[in-house]
């Protein structure tokens, strides 16, 4: 049985083949012809702007939805041939908090925790320290309703924790949370990561992916367009970029300067009167930049050097920026705007 | 544990979950419990002159029109509850644990049960306040209320079905009213039949309000002259014929429910 799981020699916990799942009689596919796979006990980042299919991916995974066609596993179970199995060994917190906003926390907790079948006591015992964990403990007994946005999605993390799933679904954690909220989320999810938890987030954030991944798929329109490391991705973007911000009588000369030492054109921003090139010895580069402008008495009014975002990545890959996907989804029919959903 | 146990169990910790929204939102229970006191209220003396000639006078008449008006608007309460857990999401949630296909709703269904337990005592003791007084046996009296509560509890299982296929909570709350609150009315609940036009008499007639209340009246020990318009079978035989509708009810939409609750899509 464990030698069926074993692909290239690593064990795959979550393994999608060919996944098609369209929408309104095949006008919209969600996901055409999407696989991915994420290794025991490695995080997967599935990148992708609104509209990409993440979502549904995700609900195809964790047993929500059926594929139109295409098949899935997780932990080595067939995903459409027994649900119930699967759902068994995972945990899911799906875009927005699932809870009961009128309950405590603790009563949600204690609530799932029966429905995973624990006893009254094992519930108990769990509910407590699982708000030990996510820090909210001294909030235990106020309902949900009171709660802010980085509380109730901490807590809906820990409803998916209660019997410590082997693969653990995110579906876009820190959407809608501030960047205090989203910070104290990435600590907790580091903190699951160092556990050994097999995790597979999804995240329209690129910074995201690169702090909490260890492999991501960019997807859009419901295809994967790249995977790979982040450094993978990058590298397939180009390598690093050194900018410079000088006064504007100072442009020609650093510019110059610059692209002597990068050994290759320069690109300038008038406007911000900002210089950058791609550079090859990194650090290195730098410092002879510095000493050389120094040299020249020109005194660099900002200095970066810039490894390429993921956003990069998406612009050199889509041929759009992640932003331009976002609009020209929104173009299709979708009932996205209810609400006070994003 | 057998998977049945578990299924019995994991509906009883849905049905809890709902008593616990009680205590934490008692405004729910305490509107729930003033409305159709209210009801009685006004209508008792408000309409009370419609007794002239009744046996004990109107009140008798009115509080199983009252009883079975307040249990068919549970359709309306399941709905929006499943509707809202829809909406938030909650059944996602409840779709990815390793619990049975009905344990949701049946436990929702039963919880709806329950509250109705706690309303139609409310409404019990406010009648007799304002002097209801059944004169049949302890019996037949639990008989109605058991009745009553059975015929909520089918009304339930339509409320789910509306609350799984519509995913908007107001919406589904409103229409589910509008459908129920007329045919509260096109009935002999709160009036007789006879004075409707004929078309209507015949639909009062057939009314499954109409048959409840009759069957209510009947085992609380009243005869009904609310509306025996002809000697039609729902008529003359009231407890067998709303028996008949909520075997029906439920076989139509237990089914349905749980399947619609497999691949409810929240989205
Ligand atoms: N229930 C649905 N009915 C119709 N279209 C849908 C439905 N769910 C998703 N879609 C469409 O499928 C595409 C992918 O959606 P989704 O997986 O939610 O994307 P993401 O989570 O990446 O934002 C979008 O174009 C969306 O409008
Ligand atoms: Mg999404």
């Amino acid at each position: 049985m464990l030698a069926l799981l074993v692909y290239d020699g690593a064990m795959k916990s979550v393994v999608a083949e060919n996944l098609v799942k369209t929408y309104r009689n095949g006008q919209v596919k969600a996901l055409d012809n999407l696989s991915l796979d994420v290794e025991e006990g490695t995080v997967l980042g599935v990148l992708g702007p609104n509209g990409a299919g993440k979502t549904t991916t995700v609900r195809v995974l964790s047993t929500l939805l059926k594929p139109d066609s295409g098949h899935a596993t997780v932990g080595g179970i067939d995903v459409v041939k027994d649900p119930k199995a699967v759902r068994e060994i995972i945990g899911l917190s799906g875009q927005y908090a699932a809870l009961d906003e009128t309950l405590t926390g603790w009563d949600n907790l204690v609530m799932f925790g029966r429905l995973y079948h624990l006893s009254g006591e094992q519930a108990r015992v769990r509910a407590k320290e699982l708000l030990e964990q996510f820090s909210l403990t001294d909030s235990a007994h106020r309902p949900i309703k009171t709660f802010s946005g980085g509380m109730r999605r901490r807590l809906d993390l820990a409803a998916s924790l209660i019997v410590r799933p082997k693969v653990l679904f995110l579906d876009e954690p820190t959407t809608g949370l501030d960047p205090r909220g989203r910070m104290e989320m990435w600590e907790v999810i580091q903190s699951l990561v160092k556990g050994g938890v097999t995790l597979l987030l999804t995240t329209q954030y690129l910074e995201e992916a690169d702090q909490l991944a260890d492999d991501i798929v960019v997807i859009d329109r419901g295809q994967v367009i790249a995977r790979g490391s982040s450094d993978q991705l990058k590298a397939e973007v180009g390598g690093e970029r050194l900018e410079i911000v000088v006064e504007e009588s100072d442009i020609n000369a650093a510019r110059a300067v610059i692209e002597r030492i990068a050994g290759g054109s320069s690109t300038v921003d008038q406007g911000l009167r900002k210089i950058s090139a791609p550079v090859r010895a990194g650090t290195d580069s730098l410092i002879e930049v510095v000493r050389e402008l120094d040299a020249l008495k020109i005194h660099p009014l900002d200095l970066a050097l810039k490894r390429p975002s993921l956003d990069d990545v998406f612009m050199s890959i889509t041929g759009h920026a992640a932003e331009e996907a976002v609009v020209s989804n929104a173009d299709q029919p979708s009932k996205k705007k209810k609400g006070g959903r994003k | 544990m057998s998977s049945v146990t578990h299924s019995v169990s994991d509906a009883l910790v849905i049905t809890k979950r709902q008593l616990q929204q009680l205590v934490r939102v008692p405004e729910v229970l305490i509107f729930n419990t003033i409305q159709p006191v209210m009801f009685v209220l006004l209508f008792r003396y408000v309409f009370g002159g419609l007794g002239a000639g009744i046996p004990g006078g109107y009140v008798q008449l009115l509080m199983p029109g009252i009883f079975v008006q307040t249990v068919t608007f549970t359709l309306a309460a399941t709905a929006q509850g499943l509707a809202q857990d829809m909406e938030k999401g909650l059944i996602d949630r409840f779709r990815s644990l390793p619990i049975s296909r009905s344990a949701v709703v049946m436990g929702r269904t039963l919880g709806d049960g329950l509250l109705n337990i706690v309303v139609l005592v409310v409404m019990g003791v406010a009648g007799y306040i304002v002097g209801w007084r059944p004169t049949s046996s302890l019996l037949h009296i639990a008989a109605g209320f058991i009745l009553l509560l059975f015929f909520g509890y089918a009304l339930s299982w339509c409320g789910v079905f509306a609350g799984l296929i519509s995913k908007d909570a107001r919406v589904v709350a409103n229409v589910s009213f509008l459908f129920t609150f007329p045919l509260t009315f096109l009935s002999n609940a709160f009036a007789s039949t006879t004075t409707m036009p004929k078309p209507l008499q015949y639909f009062a007639e057939w009314n499954p309000v109409s048959t409840m209340v009759a069957a209510t009246r009947q085992l609380f020990g009243f005869h009904n002259t609310f509306g025996v318009t002809a000697h039609s079978y729902p008529s003359e035989h009231p407890i067998v014929t709303s028996l008949f509708y909520m075997v029906v009810l439920m076989a139509i939409f237990m089914p349905l429910s749980v399947r619609r609750y497999k691949s409810a899509n929240s989205r």
